[in-house]
Parts: structure tokens; C-alpha cells; sequence
């Protein structure tokens, strides 16, 4: 009886696995916001109230330069959106973030008010990996909120077994590395030994705030204020943590399976 | 029991003056902490105050059955001073703590080593010898840092005679980012943002105890409305992590069913957390003096409904589990903790709770809303992973049955309050029961108000050495099922 039940519960549940790339994307929480975008011709003269209120120090003024935001060392508070006068920053809604080069998140000059999304792999790397990822995760200092919204895409809702990526349980079985958290000092060496292990051609994702540039914690001496600086990174998703959509979509873009015109040049074979 | 205490008196989430707090030389101040936890009081931080050269060591008790907080201090020392750990083992881990950032030697600790501090390269923990079991049959197995799993790193090294595991010591430090150094002299603008990620799956009730230091400091409290918001956001914390946790124990005895649904159901929960305010961990919700987004009327009713029906198919993924035999007959007798054990290391939490221990800060030292309002404590006996399973999904129901209740009876009124400045030389404790267990912080300000000492403890810090005895006599092939049904923080030991 009881394999009955189960079976009768399974089937009653039905399939729920989103339709999303197929279909439509789910909408993002409405307090979310998505990815912010920043005009600075819109800042008022000698404004400066975003800079005071960002806590990771992501929003610059440089004197006589326009305002910054580095969209990498953003947590995503809105702290700025609400205090600017002039609506100079605001957010998209959009989830879309993931990045090539770190100075694709840089917001704020003319022409570079929104992020500039990362293209597909090459053709070589899409040959290789284009249907068939195989990850291992590295926490390095992560706070355990980018990694559940990592774990969360093996979950049948997401299920990203349906674009061949898997996260597997040894560096020597996988084709590239997922850094979340800040990479702290007591980490590196771990790191550096999993980046190791991977067979070349190998990629590198840092996921979160943290591993872009050290989130929270920027500054500190006890962290290397992400990923970056102790091995090289193919693609940024930025979040605190990434909501698990805009993680799904950094990767699909990667791997192009998106049905998108891409906004970025093609990139290099990396090691 | 705590009316002859000669420690000072405090209840949860409140403050006393520095000078108030009565200080002995320090071989007498760890006699008197040791009678008080002898009379049935818990030790909830023990830390080091720097004065000049030398360091004051500092006692949080708690007496659980009385309601009320004592704290204790002892006078400047250096050097040395007599263990605590050799009658009271709760004390373990606080000793060495307080070793490595102090230099303070706990005199006859069993086992002293470094907490968190970096090798010589500076470039991976400090590790130094593990504890071995000599002898030709015993083999010894070393996991980590790096996981096989979406998991934080940290080591495990099992000696073993064939299956059985004689003994586990766990290391930890990998995910140390300094937390705590960079809170002297705070609270900064990035301090609330790293309160929430101390353990980011745990954010709101981190969040809610710094928030809640910081109105105790301010002598006031946050409007009815935001602690209402507050007690709300904790349960759907604990509902997201505990229906997590069932399925990935699910997972690890191939029941795939339960683990299906539960993952799904996880999210669900979470999602309920963003409908609050945006974010799924709750980051951005709690801020000192209130909260920072509203429960409108429309908002409230969506946050029911989706509510309702997590729960309820909550509740049918979990009954197909229990309902299975051979679920039940991996989770019996395995991983077990006797209550005696749990009491001794000190366990908090779901993990104490799973060992028949009544401990639970929601009713034991109720502050903000859970003053008015409370859920049943879920105790179950036994000790081993099906208790700590049965706990988690009666906590889901009690906390399903909570939200119901609260959504019911708003708090109305103002959703935060400007926080006058923090009183200078005082001392402010503040507990909240996450998901895991006791989140503690203690803050000690100077005499411009700043923070001079701020002590994180997670629940986490108390519980790892509980997995480390529920290993003792168990398959080694049983350790994963061990380790979900505790899933502790890395990062909140590491901070």
C-alpha cells in the first residue's frame, strides 16, 4: 500500500518544474528591485547622499568626476534609491546582472548606465561545455545565503539537470569552479588547491557580492575581498545573495542558451 | 536559585552599567561561576574585556527556570588562570576563544588550541595536532574543508576501527572574516549588513539581537509594530531552514518523495520571507529601532494564503516520511546524545530540545513580542537523529500555527523610532531563539558610547561538540545523516 501512496502523492503533485527559459521568467518579489541602473546626468550639483549611505562603499564621487556604482560591491539595500533626490539611481526590476569583466558592473557613465551583460562562451568552450557543466562549489567565507540559493536550482522547481549542470563532489570530476563568499584568508589556500585539481580548460563564476569584491566585509585584512585575486573569473553574478533567477540566468547566458540577442563581444578561451 | 546569586541581574534584551556588574580576582571568579552553574545555570558567553595590559573576563549566565540573566566579571589579569572546562564543559570552546584573542591561559584545559586564528602562511586555520586513537585495527579519515556538496568548508577528521567511529574532532576557522574586530569602536555603517550575514541563513534572528542591543543601549525599545514584524519574520525563518532540513534528511536515506517536495517547499517559504521584504533571507528587514518595510492589509492576506498552503503541503510531504518505516528505521538510535551529555557540553537549540532538555529563549527569557505572545517549546526524548527530525517538524507546526495566530491580531502603530544615543560604560545582553538555537549577543560600549566589546555567539558555537558525541560509537557511513539532522553554522562559529 504504502509505494502505492507515494506514487499517487507524486503524481498528484504533478510536474513543477518552472517553464522558464521556455516560458516566461518568474517575477521577481516585488520589493526586490532587481538590477539597478544609474544615470548620472540626472545627479544634482554637489550631491553626494547615495555615497553616505551605501555601506559597502559601492557608490563613488570622485572629485569632478560623475557618481559611481559598482554594481559588485552592491548588497542590494536600496539605501541609495530611496535617498536620491533626482531618481539618478534607480532599479530596473530587472534580474539579469551576471558579467564577463568586473568593469561591466561599473554604472553611472553615458552609455554605461546598466550592466552589460555577459555573451556566450566561444565556440570551442561551448563545444566542451555547452550541454554538459559539471561544477564543484567553494564556499570560501560565504554565509551559507548564496550557497542555499545555489542549492536551491537543483530543487525540482529550478532543476538545472535540464541543461546538463550538475555540482559534483570532486574538483578532478568537474569543469569549473562556483566561488560564493569573500575568499577569506583561511580559505585561500583551499581555493587554490580546488582551482588546482580542475582539468584546463576550466571556468571560474563567482557568485554574490562577496565573491565579487568582498561584500559586507570589503576591507577586511582577514579576507582577500573576493575571488578574483587569487584566481582568474570568467563570469560575476552579483546579489546578497543573488536571487536563485538571476544565478540561473548568469549560467544559461554562459552556456548560450538563452534566446537573446547578446550585448557583449565574445570572449578569449580562457586557461 | 538565582535570588542568592551574588552575580547582577539582567533580563534578555536589556542593559546595566559596567560598573554595576560585580568583579572578582579571577581564580575566585571562576569558583563563583562555577557554583552558579552547579545550581543550575548555563553559561551563555564567556569572553575577555581588554583594561590597559590586561584582560577582564566576562560571565553571561543564564538561569533558565527563573527568567533572568546574571552577569559576573572577574578583576584585570594576565597570564593564566584556572580552567573552568575540567568541571564544566560547556566552557570548552569559550576558554580557548578567549586564549587565542587574549592570550589568557585557561590553566588544566584539556585540550587548547587555536579557534580561528591562521597558520603561519596565513593562508588556512591553524590546525595543529588532532586527537588519535592508537593501534593496528584504528584507521583515521580526514574530510575537508572543501565539502562534496553547496556546503560551508570546514574539517573533520574521524579516528575509526573499521565502520565505528571512536572519535570526531571537528575543526573549524576557514570562513573567519572578522567580524568581531571590525565591531570595536561601532556600530559602522556596513555593521547591520554584516549582522545579518554572520550566519545568512539565520539573518533575522542575528539582525533582531544586534537590533535589539542597540535599543537596550538606547534605554528604549522598538515600536509594538516592528517587534510584532520581527516575531513574524523569526518563525518563517525557522519554517524555510526546518522544511529544508527534513528533506535533505529525507535525501540522505533515499527517500526521494519527501526531499522533492521539501526543497520545493523551502523556497516557498522563503519567497514569503521576500513578499516582506524582498529579500529571502530577510536582509534589510530589521534595522535598530523598528523594521524597514510595512505588512500592509493586502500584503498580510497574500502572506496567509501562501502560508496556508505551504504548510499543508508541508504537512503531507512530511506525513509520507513518518508514515515510512524505513525512514524511521534509519533515524532510531542513530547519532545519539543522552541529556546528560547535551546538558554538560552545553546544547541549545532544536539539538537540546531533541534530548528532552526544555530550552528554548522564545520561554525561557521572552523579550519583544514574545512577551505577549509564545508557541508551545517542542521537546522530544531520545536524542538521536529522529528526535532532532521530530523536534523540526513540530516546531512546524507550532510555528505554522503562531503566524496564523499573530496575522490574526496585528500590532498597529508606528513601524520604527529614531534610537537615541547608546548609554556610555554599560553593558547590553541580548538572546533570540533561531531556528538553531540561542543566538547570543553581548555589547559593552566606552565612555563615548561606542562599542568597546561586542560578542557574537551562535547557536552553533555551543552545538558542534553535540555532533562530535553523537559520532561516538556510529557508523561512519551514518555521519551524513548526523550531520543534516544537527546542520550547524560554519560561518557563525567563524565569524
Amino acid at each position: 500500500m504504502f509505494i502505492i501512496d507515494t506514487i499517487a502523492h507524486r503524481l498528484k503533485r504533478g510536474c513543477e518544474t518552472m517553464a522558464y527559459p521556455k516560458g516566461p521568467a518568474p517575477a521577481l518579489p516585488d520589493r526586490h528591485g532587481g538590477a539597478l541602473q544609474v544615470d548620472a546626468s540626472r545627479c544634482a550639483a554637489g550631491c553626494e547622499a547615495c555615497v553616505a549611505v551605501c555601506p559597502t562603499q559601492a557608490i563613488t564621487k570622485p572629485t569632478g568626476k560623475a557618481v559611481a556604482l559598482d554594481l559588485g560591491r552592491c548588497i542590494f539595500c536600496g539605501d541609495c534609491v530611496a535617498v536620491c533626490p533626482s531618481k539618478a539611481i534607480t532599479q530596473t526590476g530587472d534580474h539579469r546582472m551576471a558579467v564577463h569583466q568586473r568593469a561591466n558592473l561599473m554604472l553611472g557613465e553615458p552609455g554605461k548606465e546598466q550592466v552589460r551583460l555577459a555573451a556566450a562562451l566561444d565556440k570551442k568552450l561551448l563545444k566542451l561545455f555547452g550541454r554538459s557543466l559539471r561544477l564543484r562549489q567553494v564556499s570560501a567565507g560565504g554565509c551559507a545565503g548564496c550557497e542555499a540559493d545555489t542549492n536551491v536550482l537543483g530543487t525540482i522547481g529550478w532543476d538545472i539537470g535540464r541543461f546538463g549542470i550538475q555540482f559534483v563532489a570532486s574538483p578532478r570530476h568537474a569543469d569549473g569552479l562556483l566561488v560564493t563568499g569573500p575568499v577569506s584568508k583561511n580559505m585561500e589556500l583551499a581555493l587554490q588547491k580546488t582551482y588546482a585539481a580542475v582539468a584546463a580548460p576550466k571556468i571560474v563564476i563567482a557568485v554574490g557580492a562577496c565573491a565579487i569584491a568582498g561584500g559586507p566585509f570589503v576591507g577586511h585584512p582577514q579576507i582577500n575581498n573576493g575571488a578574483s585575486p587569487i584566481v582568474p573569473v570568467d563570469l560575476f553574478i552579483p546579489g546578497c545573495p543573488p536571487h536563485p533567477l538571476t544565478i540561473l540566468d548568469g549560467l544559461l547566458r554562459l552556456l548560450g542558451r538563452l534566446d537573446e540577442t547578446p550585448r557583449g563581444p565574445a570572449r578569449k578561451t580562457p586557461a | 536559585m538565582s535570588s542568592t546569586t551574588p552575580f547582577a541581574l539582567l533580563a534578555n534584551a536589556t542593559s546595566l552599567p559596567w560598573a554595576e556588574i560585580p568583579a572578582w580576582p579571577a581564580a575566585e571568579f571562576v569558583r563563583s561561576t562555577a557554583t552558579e552553574l552547579n545550581r543550575g545555570a548555563r553559561l551563555c558567553a564567556w569572553f575577555g574585556v581588554p583594561e590597559g595590559a590586561a584582560t577582564r573576563l566576562v560571565a553571561v549566565l543564564a538561569f533558565d527556570a527563573d527568567n533572568t540573566l546574571a552577569v559576573g566579571r572577574s578583576h584585570p589579569l594576565t597570564g593564566a588562570y584556572p580552567t573552568l572546562t575540567d568541571t564544566h564543559p560547556q566552557a570548552h570552546l569559550f576558554e580557548r576563544e578567549v586564549w587565542e584573542q587574549h592570550g589568557l591561559k585557561p590553566e588544566g584545559h584539556p585540550w587548547l588550541k587555536p579557534v580561528r586564528r591562521s597558520n603561519d602562511a596565513g593562508n588556512a586555520p591553524a590546525l595543529r595536532e588532532f586527537f588519535r586513537v592508537e593501534g593496528g585495527e584504528v584507521h583515521e579519515v580526514a574530510v575537508g574543508p572543501v565539502h562534496a556538496g553547496v556546503i560551508e568548508p570546514g574539517h573533520f577528521r574521524f579516528q575509526c576501527a573499521g565502520e565505528e567511529v571512536l572519535h570526531l574532532e571537528i575543526a573549524l576557522g576557514y570562513q573567519h572574516r572578522g567580524i568581531e574586530a571590525a565591531l570595536a569602536g561601532g556600530p559602522h555603517r556596513a555593521t547591520m549588513n554584516q549582522m545579518e550575514t554572520v550566519a545568512g541563513d539565520t539573518t533575522i534572528a542575528h539582525a533582531t539581537a544586534h537590533a535589539s542591543i542597540m535599543e537596550a543601549l538606547a534605554g528604549t525599545e522598538a515600536p509594538l509594530r516592528a517587534q510584532w514584524l520581527r516575531a513574524l519574520a523569526l518563525e518563517l525563518e525557522r519554517l524555510a531552514s526546518h522544511t529544508g532540513d527534513l528533506g535533505a534528511l529525507a535525501g540522505d536515506v533515499a527517500f526521494l518523495p519527501t526531499m522533492s517536495a521539501c526543497g520545493k517547499i523551502r523556497g516557498d517559504f522563503l519567497n514569503l520571507t521576500a513578499l516582506l521584504c524582498g529579500n529571502r533571507f530577510g536582509r534589510g528587514l530589521v534595522r535598530p529601532g523598528g523594521c524597514r518595510h510595512d505588512l500592509d492589509a493586502g500584503r498580510a492576506a497574500q502572506l496567509l494564503e501562501r502560508l496556508d498552503n505551504a504548510l499543508a503541503e508541508t504537512k503531507q510531504a512530511v506525513e509520507w516520511f513518518w508514515d515510512a518505516a524505513s525512514v524511521r528505521a534509519r533515524f532510531e538510535n542513530v547519532g545519539t546524545v543522552h541529556p546528560a551529555q547535551a546538558a554538560d557540553v552545553g546544547l541549545v537549540g532544536l539539538a537540546a530540545r531533541a534530548c528532552g532538555l526544555v530550552r528554548d529563549v522564545r520561554y525561557d527569557h521572552p523579550a519583544g513580542w514574545h512577551r505577549f505572545a509564545q508557541a508551545p517549546v517542542a521537546v522530544w526524548p531520545g536524542g538521536d537523529v529522529f528526535a532532532r527530525a521530530k523536534v523540526r517538524s513540530l516546531e512546524i507546526e507550532r510555528s505554522g500555527d503562531y503566524l496564523r495566530e499573530q496575522l490574526a491580531a496585528p500590532a498597529e502603530g508606528a513601524l520604527r523610532d529614531e534610537l537615541p544615543p547608546p548609554a556610555p560604560d554599560t553593558l547590553a545582553v541580548a538572546l533570540v531563539e533561531g531556528w538553531r538555537g540561542e543566538v547570543c549577543h553581548v555589547a559593552l560600549t566606552d565612555a563615548s558610547g561606542r562599542f568597546r566589546r561586542y560578542k557574537v555567539i551562535d547557536p552553533s558555537f555551543h552545538n558542534w561538540m553535540g555532533l562530535a558525541l553523537a559520532l561516538r560509537g556510529t557508523a561512519i557511513s551514518d555521519f551524513p545523516i548526523c550531520n543534516k539532522s544537527f546542520n550547524l553554522s560554519y560561518c557563525g562559529v567563524d565569524l
